[in-house]
């Protein structure tokens, strides 16, 4: 189990006064599909900024081990930098270029990491023409994969809440990531959706061995999903293990599910 | 009484219908002095009054029926306003594919073309054969330019006339008409001032832009406003390289000698109308192509939402600094082709009025859409060109602007996304509107 993907050594991120985590150690390893839950201002969408670049926390370490397992610091990388390296990501609320096709949407991220070559995109060469080729072959395979073949030609507004996560899946997976961050997947999502999402996620960790990284609140999915979980409350790591173990942890207990099980279940 | 009578929305929309068309009125009207202090409705018996010569005396009236009639619009408005509701859905229906529309678009470039290769036989009146060069063809090219910074990019410049001021100034330097010694010591072709002045506007535009691009908004704005200023100031100011406020030495005009070809694009306007249309159109396609490119898409991604774009690997600074360059080096040729063709530049053309016009003609004719821009600038310009050609009775020339002034508010009150919009935008604003989508909302991710 030596094969980590993410190392979060110490990881101290400050707004002013306001300590959004503090001292916050935790790993994953390659092909794992991984789950951080705690309740509302935990801290978890912070952790997710940190580890994309979006955030730079004060104190800590985080490795990204990318492609051939090379490690690369995160702290101080930009955020499009990271991605490069290869970490995607979703959004809490989902973030599409709501004017683009859903098309136009994945592609964008199936031709980000080339050059950029102005002269070429000008005089449309043929360079140009064979990456045109290359993206769109590339963005009608992912739209296949998540199942939005036929929404391809749709503004990206328009789509329902579930196809708008599947379509931002198929964006992150078109940087050719190692590691998919995503950020409550499921949120205004129905429960048909929620479990082709499910499945969807499966099949991108078996399928294509991108391993998941993922934020949820919707405790059936996160515990038939995620083969490890951390619960995060007021910044900090309070416990580490398996579906199983969590359920029974008398600390997770107390401060997640405890005597407000009602209130921190429910999405805001 | 009285009060119900105003809670009534169309009498309300009335007095307002009057209250704009009285501040006309008293705008246009002959000069306030004490002896006439309600001259801007009664009009003046000794001189004619100017709304277009159309009125000779007692203005009230026929502003009065202005009024009745811009009331009768509005309303006519509104309640088709009510049929349109279904905007969102209309912008949110799928667009007909790229291959449905190509046949319909050539064929309409083609009639573009052939129009604009024959206008020159059509109209042989000078005055309008040198402002399609000067004023039309040179503010094309310059708005087409300024469309990839601010439609393209989504970034606010106001200093754009600093970049065609570098490349008229580059011009005369490579030409010999400065003070300063010539690039090599030799006297150059305004030709090969082209590449190098294409390149001195790049370089410009990316030492503005690497630094201040990391700024949002109204400071960027601030930034390329502050340069524009300081660009005209150096050109006044440094007397032994520029020529001073006195102007350059005289720039000669193009001319071409491959073996046994020679040609001198002289005084006479024609020939260069139709240099300035093969530099348009060049410029045209090339822009059409860049943004239904990958940079052209990743624009877009920015202006929508730059998170998203960064999170998929996009490098903003990168592309925005892009944009910058490409609009500057367009600003830089329009430079050379002015400088060459009107033989002197002084640094009193180069003004903030200058670089506003060209954001107005982008504004008018769409924000990010080529055809658009081109049209509005078309439009604008003829326009303009016209009231100078043959002035309305008591019209002046600076009035100009109070007329720009009032086409740009009516044109953001009622189509906000220019004459022609782009359809990216076009979505972008109603999407907006509807209260979707994050184009120009300034965000750095969620708060923890």
């Amino acid at each position: 189990m030596s094969d980590k993907i993410f190392d979060v050594q110490n990881v101290t991120l400050r707004f002013g006064g306001v300590v959004s985590l503090n001292d916050v150690s935790l790993h994953q390893n390659r092909g794992e599909i991984l789950a951080v839950i705690g309740p509302n201002g935990a801290g978890k969408t912070s952790l997710f900024n940190s580890l994309t670049g979006v955030y730079q926390p004060q104190e800590g370490t985080i490795t990204f081990l990318g492609r051939d397992a090379k490690p690369i610091s995160i702290i101080g990388k930009k955020a499009h930098r990271v991605s490069a390296a290869g970490v995607a990501r979703t959004f809490q609320a989902s973030r599409m270029f709501s004017a683009l096709t859903a098309f136009e949407n994945v592609k964008i991220g199936a031709e980000s990491h080339r050059g950029i070559g102005v002269l070429g995109a000008m005089l449309r060469g043929p360079a140009t023409r064979r990456g045109e080729k290359t993206s769109d072959a590339k963005t009608e395979e992912l739209l296949k994969f998540v199942g939005m073949t036929d929404k391809a030609n749709v503004i990206s507004a328009s789509l329902s809440y579930g196809d708008r996560r599947r379509l931002e899946i198929a964006r992150g997976l078109a940087t050719d990531p190692q590691v998919l961050l995503l950020d409550e997947p499921a949120a205004g999502t129905n429960p048909s959706e929620k479990i082709q999402l499910t499945e969807l996620i499966r099949k991108v960790r078996n399928e294509m061995g991108v391993s998941i990284l993922l934020i949820e609140h919707d405790m059936k999915l996160v515990m038939s999903l995620a083969e490890r979980l951390y619960v995060l409350n007021f910044g900090g790591v309070i416990a580490e293990g398996t579906p199983d173990e969590i359920r029974s942890n008398p600390a997770v207990i107390d401060a997640y599910l405890g005597s407000s099980t009602v209130e921190t279940e429910e999405r805001t | 009484m009285m009060m119900t009578i105003f809670q009534n929305l169309s009498v309300r929309r009335f007095l307002s219908s009057v209250a704009v068309v009285a501040v006309i009125a008293v705008m246009t009207g002959p000069a306030g002095s004490t002896e006439a202090p309600t001259a801007g409705f009664t009009g003046s018996f000794s001189e004619k009054s100017s709304f277009f010569g159309l009125f000779e005396t007692i203005r009230w009236v026929p502003f009065l029926f202005i009024a009745v009639v811009f009331f009768a619009v509005w309303t006519l408005w509104l309640s088709r306003g009510e049929q349109l509701k279904g905007g969102v859905s209309k912008a949110l229906a799928a667009p007909r594919s790229a291959t449905q529309r190509r046949p319909v678009r050539w064929g309409i470039t083609l009639v573009f073309l052939f129009v604009a290769i024959i206008l020159p036989h059509v109209i042989s009146d000078p005055f309008w054969q040198a402002a399609m060069v000067e004023q039309i063809g040179v503010y094309i090219l310059l708005a087409i330019g300024l469309n990839v910074v601010v439609g393209f990019a989504g970034l606010l410049d106001l200093g754009f006339v600093a970049f065609y001021a570098i490349g008229a100034y580059t011009t005369a330097w490579v030409t010999g008409a400065l003070p300063t010694p010539p690039l090599f010591g030799i006297h150059m072709d305004p030709f090969f001032a082209i590449p190098i002045a294409i390149l001195i506007a790049m370089l410009a535009g990316i030492i503005l832009g690497a630094p201040t691009l990391r700024l949002r908004g109204d400071y960027l704005a601030i930034v390329t406003l502050g340069f524009g200023e300081i660009i005209t100031i150096f050109a006044n100011n440094l007397y032994g390289i520029t020529g001073g406020s006195q102007g350059t030495a005289v720039i000669p005009h193009f001319s071409l000698h491959l073996g046994p070809i020679k040609y001198l694009w002289g005084l006479t306007p024609v020939p260069y109308y139709y240099l300035t249309l093969v530099f348009v159109v060049l410029f045209l396609a090339a822009f059409s192509l860049l943004e239904h490119s990958r940079v052209g898409r990743a624009w877009t991604a920015i202006r929508e939402d730059e998170v998203a774009a960064e999170s998929v690997g996009i490098n903003p600074l990168k592309y925005k600094v892009m944009a910058f360059a490409i609009g500057a080096s367009t600003a830089g040729f329009a430079g050379v082709v002015t400088a060459s063709q009107s033989n002197n530049i002084f640094p009193s053309s180069f003004t903030l009025q200058f670089s506003i016009n060209i954001l107005v003609l982008v504004i008018f004719g769409g924000m990010g859409s080529i055809v658009g821009v081109v049209l509005g600038a078309i439009v604008i310009q003829t326009g303009s060109m016209f009231l100078l050609h043959s002035p309305p009775a008591g019209y002046q020339p600076s009035d100009l602007y109070i007329y720009l002034g009032a086409l740009l508010m009516v044109m953001m009150i009622f189509r906000p996304a220019g004459l022609i919009p782009s359809r990216r935008r076009r979505r972008e604003i109603r999407l907006s509107e509807a209260g979707e989508g994050h184009a120009d909302e300034v965000l750095t991710g969620e708060q923890p």
